[in-house]
């Protein structure tokens, strides 16, 4: 298999529906066939833990980029290199490399919560192949945070290009900012449509298409995206009454499939923070110039926001509410994964802030490998039947 | 006769003069509480003490104060408050207990704590990072998070005079520049270097004296209980960071130490077994916790904990007091990453505990409230025993949550362990 085949090629000219249904078995599947296809061609592999991660890097060294979040898997492997009180995708990230679901040439994870800086080392007391910790700075505000961003971002090249075992050029990097820009700007156009029209597209389906960015080659999915977005535009389905919410909570560890659709049944999901590292910049970056300073700028200066950055311009329950606000939502959904420090205690603040600005919420945990969703799905609907009738 | 006299001068001086002091810092505190005045909030890893003494803010340290309230018995008040007013029974119990004190106007068993002018944090922790928000919400107070890039990779720390060490260096360099700007809104006080200097020397004294103190442990019998007599130590050494007062105390203990080492005198404790302890204490029963270990002759002669709560002040860094500015920010960068390196790395550093520490025993005590240093404990531990052939204890419980604290089944485990202990130093004997 040659580098510019596809790696996932099971959609083309099927219908929508069978094409989501390929999307959801590849994106639950913790084999990661499209991975394991790479590998099998030759390729290098940089699996990174949630949040953020300047795939571009990656991508320019010709390694493909793995987004590491988790799977639906039993931590048989992973339970004994942990304690009890953990969130899952933890556990579950590392059940993937031990048992060989996933296999990597390096390692980065980032300082976004006690437990995920933790990762490193574990990595690196398990496996031979380099296992670090990439700095994103934790002091957004500071004047100098763009600069010792870049010089970390030089830092990681020199690393990746010992990986790939050559160097990464000035062109190759541009080439690779001008194709996340333009992944960046149809995974806005997907958003877009979920404002705007959300009966065209459920929150399972574009939260599919989204995360398949996540281990696929970036240019194959934009040529999914390409593809599916016109396709889903055309889609001849009805608007229905139902209530438009906000999803909060899925900035890390991620909800199962079924969760979103048991959302999708009674409420139009208009907006939320899933996957939201593959959607941290928010506008183009520059293919201008020095292309690591552009893409720790674009970091700091054009980026979205989560409970794990904390930056005095991005108040979270302010970025929240202007969320709900721009997608002209009703309520809010409040969610933090089991365990997770930084989204229990954002929760807080959400809900203080939701109840002064007289937003409907509703509250919930969840895990990855969470299997009924029924009580859920009760709860939620009597949520937004009280909303209605009241 | 005149050895006794000088014994009964000094041993145990230390705990008492310790004590002392950290009494007046409450009471200090309480005053300042009660004149309407506030206080700059900071945490243990990365105080800057220095430059927030230099501008005379009272310093509280919200880890100390909540700790205090699990040894005194009354954290589950505190934990209930804060569950009740939204947060999750899953959170650090610190924080919620920091929440409790700030509900109740800052009531606190010691005394009254002042309410934040502004707070300091590092990311040495992630969660002084979303502490310090509530504190934002709560108070509208202007909060400094200080960014010290930590260890990329096992094995690797960026050496100072490396290009990766000046590149972290002049970040956090920048940072303390603007620190200082942010102080001086604050305060309405100019920065004054003299003034920054002598507390600079303060510090050098107490950097010092911690890390030779630590290394008296290194005799036998150990000089000092790491987990007990080691808590009360770092009290001061936070809290009094930068003062005279802190570096008479720290010069005093010292020579407590050596005199104790010089002359064979231990902890309270017969000496059976020499452990390290990897963790966070179990403040909810922190005297029973550590009587589990005494009862069998076990005493801790070093822990990680006297490392990264004291803000890696292990590792001594001395201040270069001609240029204080930029030998404050590689001091910073160079302790606070330490400590970050015993939580992160714990591994690496009990390993480095064994030989010079005569160790014949490692307890592994991974706790609900911290992720930060409980993560990786179970894997360290894995990979300590394929390493060595040192015997060790993992025991999950809670520095605050006294709900998560099983004594019955704890001290079933802690004689099973000693037993193992008895054991290997019979069939050694044996052979």
């Amino acid at each position: 298999m040659n580098q510019t085949d596809n790696l996932f090629s099971a959609w083309h000219d099927k219908p929508l529906d069978d094409f989501f249904v390929f999307c959801r078995d590849l994106l639950e599947d913790p084999e990661h066939p499209t991975v394991r296809r790479w590998r099998a061609a030759g390729g290098k592999v940089l699996g990174h833990f949630q949040v953020y991660f300047p795939e571009e890097i990656a991508h320019a060294a010709g390694i493909l980029p793995l987004k590491i979040r988790g799977a639906q898997v039993q931590g048989m492997e992973s339970e004994s290199h942990f304690g009890s009180y953990l969130c899952s995708v933890i556990k579950t990230s590392l059940e993937l490399a031990l048992t060989g679901k996933v296999e990597l040439d390096m390692f980065v994870t980032h300082p976004i919560c006690d437990a995920a800086r933790n990762l490193a080392a574990i990595w690196g007391r398990n496996f031979s192949y380099p296992s670090q910790i990439l700095y994103l700075p934790q002091n957004p505000n500071s004047s100098h945070s763009i600069t010792y961003l870049r010089d970390e971002y030089a830092r990681l090249q020199t690393e990746i290009e010992t990986i790939a075992g050559h160097a990464i050029t000035a062109d190759a990097l541009a080439n690779s900012v001008a194709v996340y820009n333009e992944s960046r700007a149809l995974m806005r156009q997907l958003y877009a449509l979920k404002r705007d029209m959300p009966w065209k597209v459920s929150a399972e389906e574009a939260y599919c298409l989204v995360a398949l960015a996540g281990f696929l080659p970036r240019e194959e999915h934009n040529e999914c995206m390409r593809a599916i977005l016109p396709r889903l535009m055309a889609r001849q389905t009805k608007s229905q009454d139902k209530m438009r919410v906000v999803f909060e909570g899925g900035f890390c560890e991620q909800p199962p499939l079924d969760l979103l659709q048991t959302i999708d049944r009674s409420c139009y999901l208009v907006d939320d923070d899933l996957m939201i590292g593959l959607r941290w910049i928010t506008e183009d970056v520059s293919v201008q110039g020095d292309p690591l300073y552009n893409l720790a700028e674009a970091y700091l200066e054009k980026s979205s926001y989560s409970p794990v950055q904390h930056d005095l311009r991005k108040p979270k329950e302010k970025m929240l509410l202007e969320r709900i606000r721009n997608a002209k939502a009703e309520v809010a959904i409040i969610t933090a994964a089991k365990m997770c420090e930084p989204g229990l205690e954002e929760q807080v603040a959400y809900c203080k802030a939701l109840e002064e600005a007289d937003i409907p919420y509703f509250v919930s945990e969840f895990e990855e490998n969470q299997t009924t969703f029924d009580h859920l799905g009760i709860q939620l609907e009597t949520f937004v039947e009280n909303i209605l009738f009241s | 006769m005149a050895q006794k006299y000088l014994s009964d001068d000094i041993v145990g001086r230390g705990s008492k003069d310790g004590a002392a002091l950290f009494r007046d810092w409450f009471q200090e505190l309480t005053g300042v509480a009660e004149q309407g005045k506030g206080a700059a909030y900071v945490f243990v890893m990365g105080s800057l003490n220095e430059i927030l003494k230099t501008f005379d803010f009272p310093v509280v340290f919200p880890e100390i104060n909540s700790l205090q309230t699990a040894v005194r018995r009354v954290a589950l008040d505190y934990l209930n408050e804060a569950e009740d007013y939204g947060y999750s029974p899953d959170i650090c119990g610190y924080v919620k207990a920091d929440v409790g004190v700030q509900l109740r106007g800052g009531e606190h068993p010691m005394g009254r704590i002042p309410k934040p002018s502004l707070a300091v944090v590092t990311n040495a922790c992630n969660t002084y990072i979303k502490w310090a928000e509530i504190w934002e919400r709560m108070y509208d107070v202007p909060i400094f998070t200080l960014d010290i890039p930590g260890t990329r990779s096992e094995g690797n720390q960026f050496l100072p005079g490396t290009p990766n060490f000046e590149n972290d260096m002049k970040y956090v360099a920048a940072q303390l520049q603007e620190l200082i700007e942010l102080c001086e809104k604050v305060s309405g006080k100019k920065f004054d270097i003299d003034k920054f200097r002598e507390i600079l020397k303060h510090t050098n004294t107490m950097n010092r004296n911690w890390q030779k103190i630590l290394e008296f442990n290194q005799k036998s019998p150990a000089v000092l209980n790491a987990l007990t007599d080691g808590t009360i130590y770092l009290g001061v050494a936070n809290g009094l960071r930068g003062t005279p007062e802190g570096a008479k105390f720290f010069e005093e203990l010292a020579e407590e130490m050596e005199f104790k080492a010089m002359n064979g005198i231990g902890t309270l404790t017969e000496e059976k077994f020499r452990l390290v302890f990897v963790g966070v204490p179990c403040y909810p029963i922190f005297r029973r916790f550590n009587e589990f270990f005494t009862e069998w002759g076990g005493v801790f002669v070093h822990s990680t904990y006297l490392w990264f709560a004291s803000g890696g002040a292990n590792v001594g860094f001395q201040y270069d007091l001609q240029n204080p500015l930029d030998s404050l920010a590689e001091g910073v960068l160079v302790s606070v990453r330490d400590a970050m390196d015993s939580m992160f790395h714990h591994q690496a550093v009990t390993e480095s505990f064994i030989t010079p520490f005569n160790v014949e025993g490692v307890v592994y005590h991974p706790i609900k409230s911290c992720r930060t240093v409980s993560t990786g404990l179970a894997d360290g531990r894995r990979h300590l025993m394929e390493k060595t052939d040192i015997p060790t204890l993992f025991i999950e419980s809670d520095l605050m949550d006294q709900r998560v604290v099983s004594e019955a089944q704890m001290k079933n485990r802690i004689d099973a362990f000693f037993e193992g202990l008895i054991s290997k130093q019979q069939l050694a004997a044996d052979i």
